[in-house]
């Protein structure tokens, strides 16, 4: 890779005073890339999608172009474009920083993605305590409406879309792409059965692609500086630049927007290193629901394929570090509890089994717990990986597969206080109740 | 899960059958003659008091318009609901019901499934704390139990959604916590009526609350000018101040926090940017379908 360490695209803006405003973007080249667009034709848009090679940036990493060509070409029924901006997975904050500095690089993106995929209802679902953001973001698709960009025959093309912003309610799950759906159905957010998948039966049983605001705020740039440009950043499979949100133990914290593929000691060197100089002990590498890294995974280039290889996921590029002074059952514990807490109870393995993890665990770390208590947890996870009917309840186990695998002494020597404390049987887990 | 809603009172099976109810009963069938009870007006339309006045019901007109399929409109109207009374009440249930040609068993069984209704009166605020792993790392159980211990009373720390004060009164406050609030770099955080509160220790938090207790309004490190649970719930149904200085001053508030532009200002000094874009880059040549 021959890029600077850091390559500001999507963040560049956000260092301007009122970049939020439609004024500040358009004299920082937007509003450029749709005129472009809206010249050109659907299937040439989707294409450069495609060749720039954008996966999506909410955490499963699919190939946005070949997302957007599975939408059918007639217009039977209507169109939607759904932007997933939920964002809640534990560690991640990018997508709000973003709305709020550059809410129009999304609109821009919408107006684009949707001239591609021949939508002309687009919903923006922002989860509901992220209330500046829905401030932000509803001020620029008045501005957009305003100037002509959002409404009907936009800027003389022909090309009708609206966009409406809808605030969610407080639910975890509403993240995962068929749950907020039905939530933007006005229902429980639980997730529904694939196949059909959203491209064939979405919102309102019509054609619906979901995308995450990240993965929609860079196509803009990728319509201007086009395929080849957007790959000189990153790697071969993972390119382009991805905003890696640093936080925990590190000297300086926050949103550094890096190539795809930069490593963890590399992401240390820019923010100043480890707190107070305390050693890192482990971390991350997008979210909770990745299976944890620690020191040994210094070197690992964050793209979709290293952080696969060695053993994680890239997910949400959610650098979450924590140092020697932190407990690993302890934060996997913590973990548990919220998964336990957003499980939504749809299928058995992961209600009862994020109920069950959560008890033992907490019963681990009070210090009552028995060595078997590892098995059982272990047990358990195997009982909710890949039984479960959508990706929560596998995310749920990551942390305490991950933990284990990397810290089974911490939880053997919990268990071993536990016995010189206290010779009497233990109790039955749940049997407190 | 933790946490359980009110409880509602199982039904109790009689000996009335299923032809007899108010549901069952088609137009043909003179329900007064039926029913065990006879109340004057029984049959009407229950708006007398209704807490929902024209302007509300303006509002969820609104609201069902914005939308191919009313249904949709739940979300955000149950947003509005809480506009209005501060939670959700069984009234507030049966307006979304009426509005949205729903049973109240489906609007309630909504209701119980996201964290933002509440199902008893707020405080004037709601403060909420973040207490996953991060932050609680970084000091956010500590913050939220000194806050449940400090708002307490008689030596019995405040319980999650538990109200200091008399809800609907100045200064009143719920206390929750919360689940990860999209701001881990900025650890440990807390919300006041969703608007940030950053890298709070719990002093910093106490003097907060002391201050929402006394009727003040500090001002969030990002987010709006502060005002009241209720107000913000009626910008989350979707319905901004319409006077425009208050509306700028809303959305003109402060986001950015140095941790929010470290990388970009880093790269700034320092000189690194992202490979410089070609002059002209054409859409890729396709066949047209
Ligand atoms: C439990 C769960 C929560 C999720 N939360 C989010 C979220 O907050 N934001 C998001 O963009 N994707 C989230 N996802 C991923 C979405 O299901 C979906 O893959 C994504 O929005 C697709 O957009 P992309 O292809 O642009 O990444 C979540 C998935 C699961 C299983
Ligand atoms: S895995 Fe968990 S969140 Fe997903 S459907 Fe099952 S119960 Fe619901
Ligand atoms: S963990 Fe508290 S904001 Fe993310």
């Amino acid at each position: 890779m021959n890029t600077d360490p850091l390559t500001p695209v999507l963040t560049k803006r956000w260092l301007s005073p009122q970049s939020w405003r439609i004024s500040t973007y358009e004299k920082l080249e937007g509003y450029t890339a749709f005129r472009k667009a809206l010249a050109g034709t659907p299937e040439q848009l989707v294409q450069l999608i495609k060749d720039a090679g954008l996966r999506g940036r909410g955490g499963a990493g699919f190939p946005a172009g070949v997302k957007w060509s599975f939408m059918p070409q007639n217009e039977e029924k209507p169109h939607y474009l759904v932007i997933n901006a939920d964002e809640g997975e534990p560690g991640t904050c990018k997508d709000i920083p973003l709305m709020m500095a550059d809410p129009h690089s999304l609109i821009e993106g919408c107006i684009i993605a949707a001239y591609a995929m021949r939508s002309h209802h687009c919903f923006i679902y922002v989860r509901g305590e992220a209330l500046h953001c829905i401030r932000r973001l509803n001020a620029a698709v008045r501005e957009a409406y305003d100037a002509g960009y959002l409404g009907r025959n936009i800027i003389g093309s022909g090309f009708d879309l609206d966009i409406t912003v809808h605030a969610g309610a407080g639910a975890y799950i509403c993240g995962e792409e068929t749950a907020l759906l039905d939530s933007l159905e006005g229902r429980r957010g639980q997730p529904r059965l694939k196949p059909p998948f959203p491209a064939a039966a979405g919102l309102y049983a019509a054609p619906t692609t979901v995308n995450n605001v990240e993965t929609i705020a860079s196509v803009p740039f990728i319509v201007n500086g086009g395929a080849d440009w957007f790959r000189q950043m990153g790697t071969e499979k993972s390119p382009g630049p991805k905003i890696y949100s640093i936080s925990g133990h590190v000297e300086r914290p926050g949103q550094y927007e890096a190539p795809l593929g930069t490593t963890l000691r590399e992401l240390l060197e820019l923010c100043g290193g480890m707190k107070d100089g305390i050693p890192l002990k482990f971390w991350t590498p997008g979210g909770s629901s990745t299976p944890l890294f620690t020191a040994e995974h210094l070197d690992v280039p964050l793209d979709f394929e290293g952080a696969a290889e060695a053993g994680s996921m890239l997910g949400t590029t959610a650098v979450q570090v924590f140092n020697e002074t932190v407990s690993v059952p302890w934060a996997v514990m913590k973990w548990t509890q919220f998964y336990e807490h957003e499980s939504c109870g749809k299928c058995t393995p992961c209600r009862e089994g994020t109920y069950w993890l959560a008890q033992v665990l907490e019963r681990m770390v009070e210090g009552r717990g028995t060595e078997e208590d590892i098995d059982t947890l272990l047990d358990v996870c195997d009982n909710i990986l890949g039984r479960s009917f959508c990706a929560l309840g596998d995310g749920a186990v990551s942390p305490i597969t991950s933990g284990i695998k990397y810290f089974r002494d911490e939880f053997l020597a919990l268990c071993q206080d536990a016995r010189e404390r206290n010779a009497t049987v233990p109790e039955l887990v749940g049997a407190q109740q | 899960m933790t946490e359980h809603p009110e409880v509602t009172p199982t039904p109790r099976p009689g000996s009335r059958l299923a032809e007899q109810t108010h549901a069952a009963a088609d137009d043909q069938v003179d329900v007064m003659a039926i029913s065990p009870v006879r109340e004057e007006g029984m049959l009407e339309e229950s708006t007398a008091d209704s807490p929902f006045g024209p302007d509300i019901v303006a509002k969820a007109k609104d609201l069902i318009g914005r939308y191919p399929q009313s249904r949709s409109a739940l979300l955000p109207m149950l947003h509005l609901v809480q506009s209005v009374q501060g939670f959700v009440s069984q009234e507030g249930i049966t307006f979304c019901a009426e509005q949205l040609d729903l049973s109240e068993a489906e609007v309630s069984a909504v209701v119980t499934f996201y964290t933002m209704y509440k199902r008893k009166p707020c405080g004037e605020h709601l403060v909420s704390v973040c207490t996953n792993t991060l932050c609680a790392a970084l000091g956010g159980d500590a913050i939220y139990r000194r806050l449940a211990e400090h708002l307490g009373e008689d030596g019995r720390p405040l319980g999650h959604e538990e109200v200091a004060g008399t809800p609907g009164e100045r200064g009143s406050v719920m206390l929750e916590h919360a689940e990860c609030l999209a701001a881990c770099d900025l650890a440990p955080v807390l919300q006041v009526n969703y608007e940030y509160f950053d890298k709070q220790t719990e002093e910093s938090a106490v003097e907060l609350v002391d201050a929402l207790r006394r009727g003040e309004k500090p001002q969030p490190s990002r987010g709006a000018p502060l005002a009241d649970f209720k107000s913000v719930e009626l910008q989350l149904a979707g319905f901004f101040p319409e006077e425009e200085d208050a509306y700028r001053a809303d959305v003109d508030g402060p986001s950015r926090a140095v941790e929010t532009v470290r990388g970009a200002q880093l790269a700034a000094d320092r000189g690194w940017t992202a490979p410089s874009m070609p002059d002209d880059a054409p859409l890729p040549e396709v066949e047209a379908k």
